[in-house]
């Protein structure tokens, strides 16, 4: 199934969730901690593969730039996130002043 | 995405930090979004969740509990006078009203749906179940009123995803220190203030809201409560530079930044202000409510850029909206709708996610993607975007937009008056002040004073014309159009 923006995702082996920002237009497989990721409203059950342990940072934004993926962290985890295997760059933010 | 997310973040990473503050009542961010929660019960099925009260703790539970329950938030100007808020409460399918204790029971016996302020927190705060946090963002989060060119207002429709985009794409989640305090004082109505919240809950920065603008009691404030950050309109630098004198610098210490928009600001103020503030960073956001907030800005750095410069285009740039977000669009298009050079003066389109151009009950006025703002002005060679004014005939009086035919009709009502134009002209403290141009009936001697005391008590003091002036005939266009530019260049030339 394709992703859409604005849906929520958890990892099935850690803490880690996401909401999707922008969505890619094929099909892709999301993974944190060595693990595919499920729908927010199941319960963790693996652990985390060691190859894939480096966690995540709520607030942080997760990109594949060339996919077109970005993913927003909305809770830390242990694991790390994944796009088909590759792991995903934080996405950097240039700091703007603060206009509000 | 949604924007209650953006509170239910704050709350996982920063939930005890305090979120808003007014006078000595406060909510943590974990305090903040349970009180959302409890808002959301209150409002059971009720369809929309207006605002009528100035800024209070009330404000940031009725605009999240809005999200909570899924329904619409409608802050409205609580200074409008009653007939015009039923009209505008009218006009939506099952409304709870939060109000203060003047207009809600005045309100109420107008048939409307009331829960006042101080009842409203309290029963918000009260233990209630929480849901579950929505992801999707294409609801309605806001209908927020603009005046536009008519008399009939409009509500720009603004979805949780334009303005979780806006968020997200300009302020760092958490970044704020737990030092950082920001100080309120623009009106729970305006595009800003709801902008604020959300920017400020996203960095974990407190919120301290003050009821209403005073420059003594805004800098009392800063200092009091350690304020390292403010957004002001620029009739309020006017008054501050006023409060604090020529030659004398504010004793503000731990004010960091202060922002200004929402207006045209006069090159005089914002030099005045530089000075009364040597050690702030100074930033000009400029925005619509269209576009959820801020679309441009001119950085602290440019501001100094300038003020250092001999070369008179730099220095200009103190004048101009700064540049545009790394996440949004701009082109100045001609009467073609090319997109004109730098140095040319047209319509202003902006696009971006955080661009609804989307509003009740009419078509969205965005053209493949792009919004046509209405404002007129040119981009320099370096991008750096000069507003010239709006391409229609909008009044910007303190940062309030006015429209004049809201105003005629009023000084139509009145027995003395034919006809009659209502124009800004240009001011150093408001930007714009009214002035009306009357065409009195025949017979009639008209004393302006009574004509403004009419006006008074159908609007408000805002919207009284400050100068009114009498003549014979007014000009119009062989199609019967009024003139209103030849209007606003005899007053002028007479002033």
């Amino acid at each position: 199934m394709p992703l859409k923006p604005g849906a929520k995702l958890r990892s099935a082996v850690c803490a880690t969730q996401v909401i999707v920002v922008r969505a890619p237009a094929i099909d892709v497989e999301l993974g944190c901690g060595g693990a595919a990721l499920v729908a927010s409203d199941e319960e963790p059950t693996g652990t985390v593969d060691p190859a894939f342990a480096g966690g995540s940072l709520i607030g942080k934004r997760y990109a594949d730039e060339e996919l077109g993926l970005e993913l927003l962290c909305t809770r830390a985890g242990d694991g790390t996130l994944t796009c088909n295997g590759v792991v995903l760059a934080v996405k950097g933010a240039k700091p703007l002043p603060s206009s509000d | 995405m949604h924007s209650l997310l953006l509170l239910d973040m704050a709350a996982a990473a920063h939930g005890e930090r305090t979120a808003v503050q007014h006078g000595d009542d406060q909510l943590s961010y974990e305090e903040l979004l349970d009180a959302a929660w409890g808002a959301a019960s209150v409002a059971g099925q009720a369809a929309h969740l207006a605002y009528v009260a100035p800024n209070g703790l009330a404000f940031p539970v009725a605009l999240f509990g809005a999200a909570a329950a899924g329904i619409a938030f409608i802050p409205l100007n609580y200074r409008l006078a009653d007939e015009q808020l039923h009209e505008l409460l009218a006009a939506h399918d099952d409304v709870l009203v939060v109000a203060d204790d003047e207009v809600g029971p005045r309100l109420a016996a107008l048939g409307h749906r009331v829960i006042e302020t101080d009842a409203f927190l309290a029963a918000a705060r009260a233990p209630a179940p929480a849901g579950d946090v929505p992801g999707d963002g294409d609801g309605v989060a806001l209908l927020l009123y603009t005046s536009g060119t008519t008399a009939a207002p409009k509500a720009a429709v603004l979805r949780h995803r334009h303005l979780t985009a806006y968020v997200i794409g300009s302020v760092e989640f958490g970044g704020a220190g737990d030092d950082e305090a920001a100080l309120v004082s623009v009106p729970p109505y305006h595009i800003a203030g709801v902008a604020n919240l959300f920017s400020n809950t996203y960095l974990g920065r407190r919120l301290v809201y003050l009821d209403r603008f005073d420059a003594a009691q805004w800098l009392e404030a800063v200092r009091g409560e350690r304020i390292t950050h403010a957004m002001v309109v620029p009739t309020m630098l006017a008054r501050l530079a006023d409060a604090i004198g020529d030659g004398a610098q504010a004793d503000a210490p731990t004010l960091r930044a202060l922002s200004y928009g929402g207006a045209r600001t006069p090159a005089p103020v914002l030099e005045r202000i530089m000075a009364c503030f040597p050690g702030t960073d100074l930033t000009n956001a400029y925005g619509l409510t269209e576009t959820s907030s801020t679309v441009a800005v001119l950085s602290p750095q440019d501001h100094r850029d300038a003020m250092a410069s001999d070369d008179p285009a730099t220095r200009a740039r103190l004048s101009s909206a700064g540049r545009v977000l790394p996440t949004v669009e701009i082109e100045v298009r001609g009467d073609d709708g090319e997109a004109l050079p730098p140095g040319q003066v047209g319509d202003i389109f902006v696009a971006g996610e955080q661009v609804s151009g989307e509003y009740a009950g009419r078509p969205s006025a965005l053209e493949d993607g792009w919004f046509p703002t209405r404002d007129r002005g040119h981009l320099d060679a370096d991008g750096f975007l000069f507003i010239e004014g709006r391409s229609d005939d909008t009044i910007i009086r303190g940062g309030e937009n006015i429209a004049p035919a809201e105003i005629e009709e009023v000084l139509l009502r009145h027995p003395d008056v034919a006809a009659c134009v209502v124009v800004g002209v240009p001011d150093d403290e408001w930007g714009q002040r009214l002035a009306a141009v009357v065409v009195p009936a025949p017979g009639a001697q008209p004393d302006a004073d009574a004509i403004r005391d009419f006006t008074r008590t159908h609007l408000r003091g805002a919207k009284t014309p400050d100068v009114i002036s009498f003549v014979d005939e007014l000009p119009y266009t062989e199609t019967g159009k009024l003139l209103r530019r030849i209007v606003l260049a005899d007053l002028l030339a007479g002033l």
